[in-house]
């Protein structure tokens, strides 16, 4: 699965690596926003040089949505055959408006360590594809080590949903990728492969690194 | 003495609904990771000011160690010069502190306490409101970290000083622009790592919910006391009353109780100055009423000044307490009911303003609260020269002096 992050000007939830990679894509002519990421998305899912596109699913905050309209974005993501997308700044309570006009594509929502077991009811409820674990206190970024107790979390998250879980946010190499895929159904990385992006050879070893760490 | 504090059941006027929205704005869009945090606050807010004994030392600080109630004084000579009946000033700027800051600080941090988090966090902009939280922390004996951005810290050297030597950190913020949105975001960020331990202090009527709310119901007291004092002074009618906004904290606070507690017929024309900057036909300015569109921004849902994909646009102002790209999503509402009406000031005519003040009045305003005053002699062409009215100076302007002496003035 590839998550397609799309650059905004105040990613709440995101460390220096994908707040400086955003930085960088938006100050190009015209900026670059959640339409061209769509289109970009569109463009890869259409020719995707593989016999099959993996799912792709944008991250993107609740204001270049709202900004396009909840509708509209709806329609572009359909058009582009994106899987789904995660809007961190959009908790359950705030995302009815958005999963009307959803319909047909998956809402990711996030857990995190101050998740109480109420909090990863109503999460569970509402989250479609797979249920976002958040694995440390703060921002994304890669982390020297896992959070303790994330294995707890996860078994957590998992007596409230039969949904995959994938685990994001801090997880930086094919060694921690590796202990959080003996817990989790999935393994997020971020901002260890953006900070790579200059380098598509690095990228893809780092990539295959990773995929063999994790079925390892 | 709670009624301060709470509304009362058969008021027309109610906000916030129960989900922190007020009509369509506020809200709360921000990470998981603190949702629980604030249903925490949101719940340790309203036992804390139904609690008598909470409100009884949030009172006892405000008038023994801000020095409230604030003067509404009547500036004859000001009223003379601008072509009104009747001005009066209600002297925020003469708190402890300097500004209007510290009411809201006191009851945050008394609040902090009270839910066992030793240590708070604030952004800051123009720094007063990180002087008026870091004070605050002193007299509660809080750890404090302030964040400011470094263009801010350059602007206003002074009081990263006073910062420090009070016993807070200043935490210099390099992303963006440098200024009080890139202060915001990092205090938010900094929060969603330290939620556990930690209490964030923020300075204005924004930000997800209950800070609004909260922001608001402190600042309340500006007011309240206005309404009180207008009737001690026996003054028969007022016209209009007047509050520069920034994030909209001094504003809130002076209008809410006229929209609480008094009958839609007999209340003044409500008024609202907006920082025009350069002008609002350039891109220099921080008009996010008068000329952005609705948006989510650090975590709630109001006028935003925005590009087309959504991302906040820099404000600027000549005051660096007005230079924010959004606005408190009350603001917001009240200005689509047309409750309250939104004007804009540029730079040129607040230190206009703040030159007329200073020489008839000898009260050297803070330069945000000159964008209110600066409506006085337009608010005179428009509704006549018998006419009395209310402005709210929100702070006073010795922290302004370099930037007034480089425009000019006084030269």
């Amino acid at each position: 699965m590839i998550e397609l992050g799309v650059p905004y000007g105040d990613p709440l939830a995101d460390g220096p690596v994908i707040a400086e990679a955003a930085a960088v894509a938006r100050a190009g002519e015209g900026g670059f926003g959640l339409v061209h990421a769509l289109q970009v998305a569109a463009a890869f899912i259409r020719d995707p040089g593989v016999d099959q596109a993996p799912p792709v699913v944008a991250m993107t905050y609740m204001n270049p949505v709202m900004r396009l309209g909840l509708a509209e974005t709806a329609d572009r993501m359909r058009d582009a055959g994106v899987a789904g997308l995660i809007i961190p700044d959009m908790p359950p309570e705030a995302s009815a408006p958005w999963r009307a006009v959803s319909k047909g594509l998956d809402t990711v929502f996030l857990v995190a360590p101050t998740s109480t077991d109420e909090r990863l009811a109503v999460v569970a409820a509402v989250s479609a594809g797979f249920v976002y674990c958040v694995s440390s206190m703060g921002v994304t970024g890669e982390r020297e080590s896992l959070a303790i107790g994330l294995a707890e979390q996860v078994a957590r998250v998992k007596r409230h949903t039969d949904l995959p879980v994938a685990v994001g946010f801090g997880v930086g190499d094919a060694a921690q990728a590796a202990q959080v895929a003996a817990i989790a159904d999935g393994v997020i990385v971020g901002s260890a492969i953006v900070r790579r992006q200059s380098d598509p050879v690095a990228v893809e070893s780092f990539v295959r690194e990773l995929a063999a760490a994790v079925r390892s | 003495m709670s009624d301060v504090l709470l509304p009362s059941a058969e008021m027309a006027y109610s906000t916030p609904d129960a989900q922190g929205f007020y009509g369509p704005y506020g809200g709360t869009f921000v990470p998981e990771t603190v949702v629980p945090a604030l249903q925490e606050l949101a719940a340790g807010y309203q036992e804390a000011i139904e609690d008598a004994a909470f409100v009884q030392e949030l009172l006892y600080l405000l008038r023994d160690y801000v020095g409230r109630p604030s003067p509404l004084y009547r500036a004859d000579r000001l009223a003379r010069e601008v072509g009104l009946g009747a001005v009066y000033l209600k002297r925020e700027d003469l708190n402890h502190t300097g500004a209007h800051k510290v009411n809201n600080t006191i009851g945050q941090c008394l609040l902090a306490k009270r839910m066992g988090k030793n240590r708070v966090i604030a952004e800051t902009g123009a720094g007063q409101h990180g002087v008026a939280t870091a004070t605050t922390a002193a007299l509660l004996g809080l750890e404090c970290a302030v964040f400011m951005g470094v263009e801010d810290i350059r602007r206003q050297a002074l009081n990263v000083y006073k910062m420090r030597l009070l016993g807070a950190e200043v935490i210099p913020v390099a992303e963006g622009q440098g200024t009080l949105a890139d202060a915001v975001t990092a205090a938010l960020r900094h929060w969603v790592e330290r939620v556990d331990d930690t209490f964030y202090v923020i300075g204005s009527a924004l930000g997800p919910h209950p800070y609004p709310q909260m922001v608001r119901d402190f600042q309340s007291v500006i007011g309240s006391e206005i309404l009180g004092q207008m009737e001690e002074k026996q003054i028969p009618q007022v016209d209009a009353v007047i509050a520069c906004i920034g994030g909209g904290s001094n504003a809130i606070g002076t209008f809410y109780p006229f929209l609480r507690d008094v009958p839609a017929g007999k209340r003044p024309l409500l008024i609202g100055a907006e920082a025009a900057g350069l002008g609002l036909d350039t891109d220099r300015h921080g008009a996010a009423l008068t000329k952005g569109s609705p948006g989510v921004l650090h975590g709630f849902y109001s006028y935003l000044l925005q590009d087309d994909s959504g991302n906040p646009l820099e404000a600027y102002s000549i005051s660096a307490g007005l230079d924010y790209p959004g606005v408190g999503p009350e603001h917001s509402y009240l200005k689509d009911e047309g409750l309250v009406r939104y004007e804009t000031v540029t730079d040129a005519e607040a230190l206009e303003a703040f030159a007329l003040l200073t020489r008839v009045e000898g009260i050297i305003p803070a330069i945000e609260s000159s964008h209110a005053l600066a409506l006085l002699p337009r608010l005179a062409a428009e509704i006549g020269s018998d006419a009395t009215v209310i402005v709210t100076v929100s702070g006073r302007g010795d922290k302004d002096m370099d930037i007034v002496r480089e425009a000019g003035l006084g030269e």
